[in-house]
């Protein structure tokens, strides 16, 4: 029988991979953005199970709203990527260290 | 129902539909002046909308369900917010025009900001809380890559982006569990369900998330990292908007998550407030001292001021959080005078930022340079300026409670603090007498440094009455 644990570990094992796409990757920029939404559709697994162990239907609104806010999240984070790209002729992570204190 | 929660909403839906309308009659009137046009219409309306919020509505309405709360400590939030918004609107015109990027997406965006901020201070659920906050940060991630040919603003822009979203991220999944393990998004249902004062490890991480999430976005140690290089990296007008009214929404914000929804289990929190104060403080104090960048020792001052607010929320109490306020609005004020005199800095019609070109300002500009270090003397928290009293409160505050080793703590920070504040006065009165800066401070840069300049000294007697209204605020979240 799955029950909500199962749920929450897959979640959680998304969030965790999500993060660490993050911080770990030096290649791409791209990748950057693939774990962002690795991350939030880890919070939409969460909040589906969630909402179906409760009987509550509030975390599958929340769900669609994360879906709303992914979508226009990505959409401004590739418009930003390209205007970078424009400029440097590279979205390689490295290469993004003009500003260094 | 559904009418009276319209009323409540009435202000945001007043500021979206204004920036939706600007934003069709721009594109569609698209001429040299639109820009100019839209940034005086925009700084009127928003003063007009934190009139009509300071002055017209009175007590404590909900909408939605619980999920929106219009009360006196949002109002107070709201109405800083729209003003400095203004002020910042006035301020930039002259930095875009000369860097020819005055376009007229900039105060459409900032309305776009301003609404994500106003929906922040009234969340009262975690959904809206997450709307209000996504809206203000999409917003600030544009900002930053305003100045879309320039390698540093975009390089700004994108890493705002990937550290914002993922701190989003952390916060979204800090809101499943906080939902998951109390049953219900709203802050006060939260509060219901641990009124026994007991958490489940799953609240206990949900609020550990929630508060990295805010801390990330308030750029408190140890989550800073973006907050210097956005600071540099970004057109200097948004750089003073980033410091200024984003960073009041989002510690109302935070103040009102831990007050509302955790507040049964105060003690939980109450360290780990304290300890991201405490370490903001210092590594605000300590890293800025190797600066030579204006833009970047202001993203540690920030840091370090963020610190200190914090102290007043760690505190827990209703003093603690009218100190908390009381310092966001000098905090504010202070920040718009350096930042007028900053957006001026120019040599040879080219914007700088590095320190050495105050050399000598003093002989130059004999008021601007007084003004500049009444600012910064105040910014360090030197006796008889505002900027002390705005830190004697939150000590006053978190020794009220025995957290004695954090009012230490900011003590002594404050003193590592003033050496670089210090630092930018000797700059400016016994510097090297090296290429002066250009003398071209607009006429609106001038006001703004010289009268905030005066608020730092006549402040002292009754701080223009924010203490009284920011008792009457807080005294509306705790009742």
């Amino acid at each position: 029988m799955i029950g909500l644990e199962h749920y929450l570990v897959v979640a959680a094992a998304l969030f965790v991979t999500g993060v660490f796409g993050i911080f770990l990757n030096r290649k791409n920029v791209i990748i950057i953005l693939m774990s962002i939404e690795l991350i939030l559709l880890a919070v939409n697994i969460n909040l589906v199970s969630f909402s179906v162990y409760l009987q509550d239907l509030v975390g599958q609104v929340f769900a669609m709203f994360v879906l709303t806010v992914a979508a226009a999240e990505a959409a401004i984070g590739l418009a930003i990527l390209v205007c970078f790209f424009r400029n440097r002729k590279s979205i390689s992570v490295d290469d993004v260290s003009l500003l260094k204190g | 129902m559904f009418p009276s929660d319209l009323t409540t909403i009435l202000p945001e839906l007043v500021l979206a539909s204004y920036g939706l309308a600007a934003l069709m009659w721009a594109v569609f009137s698209n001429t040299q002046k639109t820009g100019t046009a839209l940034v005086w219409l925009t700084s009127i309306f928003l003063v007009g909308l934190s009139l009509w919020i300071g002055l017209a509505t009175t007590g404590t309405k909900q909408a939605f369900g619980g999920a929106f709360v219009d009360d006196g400590f949002s109002r107070f939030a709201k109405v800083v917010i729209a003003l400095s918004s203004a002020v910042v609107l006035l301020l930039s015109r002259d930095y875009l025009d000369r860097e020819r990027i005055l376009k007229f997406e900039f105060p459409i965006l900032v309305v776009f900001a301003v609404l994500g901020m106003m929906v922040m201070v009234s969340a009262h659920g975690l959904m809206v809380l997450y709307m209000g906050i996504e809206l203000q940060s999409l917003s600030l991630y544009v900002l930053a890559a305003f100045h879309r040919n320039h390698s540093k603003s975009t390089e700004a822009g994108l890493k705002y982006f990937v550290l914002g979203a993922l701190s989003s991220g952390l916060l979204l999944y800090g809101a499943s569990l906080t939902y998951g393990f109390s049953g219900t998004t709203l802050m006060s249902g939260i509060s219901e369900a641990i009124s026994d004062g007991e958490t489940s490890v799953g609240l206990l991480f949900g609020l550990a998330f929630l508060i990295v999430g805010l801390a990330f976005k308030v750029s408190a140690a140890p989550f800073h990292m973006w907050a210097p290089d956005v600071y540099e990296g970004a057109p200097t007008p948004v750089t003073l908007f980033l410091a200024t009214a984003p960073k009041v929404a989002a510690m109302i914000l935070f103040a009102r998550l831990l007050m509302e929804a955790f507040g049964p289990v105060a003690d939980d929190w109450q360290l780990i407030v304290g300890g991201i104060a405490f370490v903001s403080m210092f590594l605000g104090s300590i890293a800025a001292i190797g600066q030579i960048d204006i833009k970047r020792l202001m993203a540690y001052s920030s840091i370090a001021h963020m610190g200190y607010a914090l102290m007043g929320i760690a505190s827990g109490t209703e003093k603690g959080f009218q100190a908390m306020l009381i310092y966001m609005v000098i905090y504010t004020i202070m920040n718009l005078g350096t930042f007028a005199f900053i957006l001026s800095m120019r040599k040879g019609g080219r914007p700088v930022s590095d320190i050495y070109s105050l050399g000598m300002y003093s002989k130059q500009a004999p008021v601007q340079a007084f003004s500049l270090l009444l600012l910064m003397f105040s910014l360090a928290g030197i006796v008889p300026l505002v900027g002390f009293f705005a830190k004697l409160y939150v000590f006053l505050a978190v020794i009220e409670v025995g957290m004695y080793w954090l009012a230490l703590g900011g003590a002594i920070a404050s003193v590592i603090g003033a050496y670089y504040y210090l630092r930018l006065v000797y700059f400016m009165y016994f510097g090297e007498d090296g290429e002066s800066l250009d003398d071209n401070m607009t006429r609106t840069s001038q006001i703004t440094l010289v009268l905030s300049g005066v608020f730092v000294i006549v402040g002292v007697a009754n701080l223009f009455g924010i203490i009284d209204i920011s008792q009457a605020a807080t005294g509306m979240l705790f009742n």
